[in-house]
């Protein structure tokens, strides 16, 4: 009996396994790469009403956060500033700016700048700004080196997993309550930031949730 | 059959990367939201929108001619001072005494109506250095950074007019601002309010001070430090 299959057609399951793995490979990875917050989120930079430049005001000019985001330290939620607090300066400064128009329409009509949020947790997540920044977190944690971007870019991917990092580990990233607000501060090393961060953990009693109830309510 | 394969998945990878990008890169499109579960609820959030209300103000406005909780009423209708009945949040501005507004009746008062201890004048510095040293200057001169990009007009702690100023008036400078001034009334709560004006005052002495104004115990300490 003659074959009915030539001799090569004796490799196409082996091939065909080969290809299933390869493709079940590349779609994990691709899963992996691309469905989770450090490529769906990070480097998120939409465009503003107004341009504001971090990096003119906060490093240039040295201004603290705490002038435009003025309730951060007994609030949950960080202001984004009041067209007054932009008018304080603006209503002389660069008066006539095309850039500042949105702003000056917000000033006389009463209707606020629409500022396109940029940093989102799911409305089922309660992150409190007022408890981390009284507790050693400084702004450059979750939000980068924002001093210094002329447009504002979401830096981490404020995933759960992320969080759990510093709520598991949290001496690796406590600073002097004094440099919350200088985001060029760094630890002299890592061993240091071991040490000072170990020792705040005990002295203020620090004690991320890792629960579910800690953020989700 | 495998070499057309991984060609094929070669350039589908290609493909990929050029359509979809890396990690990290900067875009302005929203982000993709995989598994948008309850990630965005009707209720209503601190500083966003809500189409709820008909004006879209997630946060509300006082309802014209009410009067918000723990707020006193204007006492009188002739009233010399137009600011006074104005609504700046329960927690800044809760009342028509001297503590809330800086003035009895319709004089500008004097004196901090708080205990002026260490940590009130450390508070008022900080506050200072937040919101006032950008205009005003670290040690009150006028000579912020905001003057050097076209803000006119600053006013110098260290003149007559300032140094007589009843420290009510300079309470409601900071509430309601003055002249090309805006005010602070919004950002700095009361309390603290009264801590700058306390720090204002240190700073206004400390023009005029000589060593023997500071206590014998502090001498030493200042006198350790580098000279200029």
């Amino acid at each position: 009996m003659a074959n009915f299959f030539p001799r090569w057609a004796n490799w196409i399951p082996l091939k065909l396994l080969l290809i299933v793995m390869v493709l079940g490979a590349v779609v994990t990875g691709g899963i992996w790469y691309y469905f989770t917050p450090k490529y769906t989120n990070v480097g998120y930079m939409p465009a503003q009403p107004a341009p504001f430049s971090h990096a003119i005001h906060a490093e240039q000019l040295g201004m603290d956060c705490r002038y435009c985001h003025s309730h951060v330290e007994v609030a949950g939620h960080s202001n984004v500033p009041s067209t007054q607090t932009c008018m304080s300066c603006h209503s002389q400064i660069k008066a006539q700016s095309p850039k500042l128009a949105a702003v000056r329409a917000s000033w006389e009509t009463g209707t606020p700048v629409q500022w396109v949020r940029i940093h989102k947790a799911p409305d089922y997540v309660y992150f409190n700004h007022a408890v981390h920044v009284n507790r050693g977190i400084s702004c450059h944690s979750c939000h980068g080196q924002i001093n210094e971007m002329p447009v504002v870019y979401q830096a981490q991917p404020l995933s759960m997993a992320w969080c759990l990092e510093c709520h598991r580990e949290p001496e690796k990233f406590l600073r002097p309550p004094s440099e919350i607000y200088n985001l060029n501060w760094r630890p002299a090393s890592a061993q240091e930031q071991l040490a000072m961060g170990a020792q705040y953990k005990k002295e203020w009693n620090v004690n991320p949730p890792v629960t579910c109830g800690g953020c989700h309510r | 059959m495998l070499r057309y394969f991984f060609i094929g998945l070669g350039l589908f990878l290609v493909g990929l990367f050029a359509v979809a990008g890396f990690r990290g890169q900067k875009s302005g499109k929203p982000p993709i939201e995989i598994f948008p579960d309850m990630d965005h609820q009707p209720k209503v959030k601190a500083q966003v929108p809500s189409s709820f209300f008909s004006d879209n103000r997630g946060n509300r406005l006082p309802v014209a001619g009410t009067v918000p909780i723990g707020y006193e009423a204007p006492r009188s209708k002739d009233n010399p001072f137009p600011d006074e009945g104005k609504y700046n949040g329960v927690r800044f501005t809760a009342g028509t005494d001297y503590l809330n507004t800086g003035r009895f009746g319709d004089q500008w008062g004097t004196g901090i109506p708080l205990p002026v201890t260490a940590e009130l004048m450390q508070r008022g510095k900080e506050r200072y250095q937040i919101f006032c040293a950008v205009c005003h200057g670290a040690s009150g001169g006028g000579n912020g950074v905001a003057g050097q990009y076209g803000l006119v007009a600053i006013a110098s702690y260290h003149q007559d007019r300032l140094r007589e100023m009843a420290d009510g008036e300079i309470y409601n400078t900071i509430v309601h601002g003055k002249n090309t001034m805006l005010g602070y009334g919004d950002r700095i709560p009361l309390n603290d309010r009264w801590a700058i004006v306390a720090y204002i005052r240190a700073l206004q002495l400390a023009q005029t001070a000589t060593i023997n104004d500071v206590p014998a115990g502090e001498r030493a300490k200042l006198e350790a430090l580098p000279q200029p």
